[in-house]
């Protein structure tokens, strides 16, 4: 999938991935997407429960080996 | 998006671990954009006393209670196996190895997230601690009946 930008949290275990993204989002613009690469799998439920919070649009996953990719689509300010 | 969701904490407990918990929860809860508080109360308040100095307290009961139970975040310890210390460094040290936040870190990043970090006022009455007593990022001290109105407005309200 394509991404205007990308968030590396390897090696962070919840919370610190949410928390990045959330720091992140900001920075794009609306329609913008945004990639987290990470380890933790937490994170395959966490991204889509923030997404829906939040109200961003979670768009999927891909996983490679122990690499995990998420795309969240920022809809707001 | 509509009115923010809330979040209250109690953390009644000054344990290491109890309080990453809290910590834990309450950075996720803000970058899910609700809005948090911990309220500190009875052995929660060491999580938020200032590490650095003495902390002053009037009579002699208070003056050793708070020798003996000085807190601070840097000092917290496990509420299992702190084996003299010898556990709390190895869960220290295992967090730093996971990159996860101290306390101190959780503190710090919390506050900056916009979560409110309250002190409770009657145990600080009951300890004979002050505002002074605690770091700068804690809010002023509120009692139960605002804890209860946040609560009440609140989706989650845990205690810890």
């Amino acid at each position: 999938m394509k991404a205007d930008q990308t968030l590396d949290c390897m090696g962070f275990y919840c919370p610190m991935p949410i928390v990045k993204t959330a720091e992140k989002i900001k920075k794009l613009k609306t329609g913008e997407v945004l990639e987290v690469v990470a380890d933790d799998k937490g994170i395959k439920l966490d991204m889509p429960a923030w997404a829906k919070a939040t109200g961003h649009e979670f768009l999927g996953m891909e996983e490679k080996g122990g690499e995990i990719k998420v795309y969240v689509k920022k809809t707001h300010d | 998006m509509a009115d923010k969701e809330k979040m209250c904490i109690a953390l009644f407990s000054g344990e290491l671990d109890k309080a990453l918990a809290a910590f834990m929860l309450a950075t996720a809860g803000a970058s899910m954009g609700m809005e948090v508080k911990i309220f500190f109360t009875f052995w929660g308040l060491n999580v938020m006393k200032r590490n650095e100095g003495s902390i002053k307290s009037k009579g002699l009961m208070r003056k050793m209670l708070n020798i003996m139970n000085r807190g601070g975040s840097k000092r917290l310890k496990l509420s299992k196996f702190h084996m003299a210390g010898m556990g709390t460094w190895m869960i220290k040290r295992l967090m730093k190895e996971i990159n996860m936040p101290s306390v101190e870190e959780f503190i710090v990043m919390a506050h900056e997230m916009g979560v409110k970090l309250i002190p409770c006022s009657t145990t600080c009455g009951l300890m004979g601690v002050e505002q002074e007593a605690f770091r700068p990022e804690a809010e002023p001290l509120a009692g139960a009946a605002y804890f209860l109105a946040e609560s009440s407005k609140s989706k989650v309200t845990l205690f810890i």
